[in-house]
């Protein structure tokens, strides 16, 4: 193939990137690195340590790694049952785990809501059964819920992916040469499934850090997070160079975590071709 | 063995309740007669007769669609040449591409809305031409990386053998190397497709007032209270998603081929 001529073929889209996404980014670090009146100001980048606005940063990343770690301990163990399962097609599992993605996601999320609010659907089930009744509605926990439920699916499906195609061969040798179960475990699914759970960590860690909708919606605008805060800047207070400055701060950190466990984008990719 | 088997079913039994029972009160409350949310007020199926009258709703949907269409369409034709001239880019550009490409990927949905919000105020008025423009940027990259694995495992002898043959170059690239890379071009159509259609935060900050799609719809509503119109229309659209799927994976072959299985 002539090299030179097909390289050419990439032209539109360098066009676009260059127009829809290094423009735009080189918009928002300006605007973030200005002030109101258009004065040069590192004030907005650095606003995220500002005692007002540290509780948020201190919030956000708390309950993003709380819900990836509970997301990685759910995910995990259904992927090795279900390895070790006899079901023929896995891809039906795969597909039934999948399938709540498709219904909307505020909407599943306020179903959660009708769920767990004090005079919601299991309290009025706990009530008939007589039991005690859950308090969680409007509390960090219950964010945590709505978060693991909806980024569940994004650690299922590379962890999954990664552990179902371990080949049986590997497991079968390690478990000729002496090894039980729990050895198999550790000496080999695990250190396989690590670029699996590293997506897996990105996937999760990444919304769950900026997301504003589920903390609106389960923390009843009592809890705030960083999305909740930028998204305010925007629409609220109108600070739009206090918005992009949080932004901007936000996004190096969501890169360092991303440097640290992202790996494989391709895998992130390839978890949706089932 | 055994006792680690019925745990690992109660397991597997428990995550499908958590992830299925949001979606088993939006489909009940979409046949309740009473507008109250928790309490049962009998069958009915008003709420689907009262979705079609809704022209918010109606219109919402709508735009949904074509947005969705549309800027997976721009995105696969853009993806498509662009994953092309990529991969035929010597090792630093090749990287230098993935980089940029990786940029809407790894970037927090928010950061994205708004950096593209700064920019399109500046030459655009909002409304469905920047949402379309927004959802193409988002789109591509997951294109892109589902058609490059493609062309790593493209034979390009047979494009050779095509050319020394004395096919054209265009006609041996739509022969041959086009029919390998369409499945990895249609599973990034499909990508394309669900993550648009899935989006509320990129569109809710480039859409500007007066455009809404089914996701910014039913955040506005938030306040107000969700028409139960909605429960109806996501149910629909839960089950069709559902039978689409299911008709994708059935065991065709498996049907097909008993009777080969029986008489050997």
């Amino acid at each position: 193939m002539n090299r030179s001529r097909t390289r050419l073929l990439a032209i539109p889209y360098i066009i676009w990137i260059a127009g829809f996404t290094v423009i735009p980014l080189i918009f928002i670090i300006a605007k973030a690195m200005t002030d109101q009146g258009g004065a040069f100001t590192v004030g907005n980048l650095f606003a995220i340590f500002s005692p007002i606005h540290r509780k948020a940063l201190i919030m956000s990343l708390s309950l993003a790694a709380v819900s990836t770690v509970i997301c990685i301990l759910i995910a995990y163990p259904a992927a090795i049952i279900l390895r070790e399962s006899h079901i023929k097609k896995k891809s039906i599992i795969l597909f039934i785990l999948i399938l709540p993605m498709w219904m909307n996601f505020i909407l599943r999320i306020l179903a959660m809501q009708m769920l767990i609010s004090n005079n919601g659907i299991i309290n009025h089930i706990l009530e008939v059964l007589s039991l005690p009744q859950i308090k969680i509605i409007n509390t960090p926990q219950a964010i945590v819920l709505g978060m693991v439920y909806d980024y569940l699916p994004y650690m299922l499906l590379p962890v999954l992916n990664s552990i179902l195609s371990i080949p049986q061969d590997v497991i079968e040798a390690a478990q000729d040469l002496g090894s039980d179960r729990l050895h198999v475990i550790t000496h080999i699914i695990l250190p396989l499934s690590l670029g699996g759970v590293g997506s897996g960590i990105t996937m999760v860690f990444v919304p769950s850090m900026t997301e504003f909708v589920i903390a609106n919606i389960l923390g009843g605008g009592k809890i705030l997070l960083l999305g909740n805060i930028i998204e305010q800047e925007f629409t609220v207070s109108m600070n739009w160079n206090l918005g992009s400055g949080l932004s901007v701060s936000l996004m190096a950190f969501v890169l360092i975590t991303t440097l640290i466990f992202g790996r494989g984008n391709e895998e992130r990719a390839g978890g949706f071709s089932l | 063995m055994k006792k680690s088997r019925v745990f690992g079913r109660i397991y597997i039994a428990l995550l499908m309740i958590f992830l299925y029972a949001p979606i088993a009160v939006l489909v009940m409350l979409s046949f309740n007669d009473s507008r109250s949310r928790v309490v049962w007020g009998g069958f009915t199926l008003k709420w689907y007769v009262a979705l079609f009258r809704s022209h918010a709703i109606t219109e919402a949907l709508w735009t949904t669609f074509t947005l969705a269409v549309l800027s997976s369409i721009i995105a696969c034709a853009l993806g498509l040449l662009g994953a092309i001239g990529i991969f035929s880019m010597r090792r630093k550009n090749y990287r230098l591409m993935l980089f940029f490409t990786n940029i809407p990927l790894v970037n927090a949905d928010i950061v994205t809305g708004i950096a593209l919000l700064l920019w399109f105020v500046r030459f655009l008025p909002l409304g469905f031409t920047s949402v379309l423009l927004a959802h193409v940027t988002f789109n591509i990259p997951y294109v892109i990386l589902c058609i490059l694995p493609k062309l790593r495992d493209m034979d390009m002898q047979q494009y050779e053998a095509a050319l020394d043959l004395g096919a054209s170059g265009t006609y041996a690239f739509i022969r041959i190397l086009i029919p390998q890379i369409l499945p990895g071009v249609l599973s990034g159509f499909l990508m394309a497709l669900t993550l648009s259609m899935d989006d509320f935060v990129i569109t809710y900050f480039t859409k500007g007032a007066g455009v809404n799609t089914l996701s910014t719809l039913i955040y506005g509503e938030i306040r107000k209270g969700i028409k139960p119109e909605l429960y109806s229309l996501s149910t629909l659209l839960f089950l069709i998603v559902l039978i689409l799927l299911i008709l994708v994976n059935l065991p065709y072959d498996r049907l097909f081929s008993k009777n080969k299985l029986e008489t050997r």
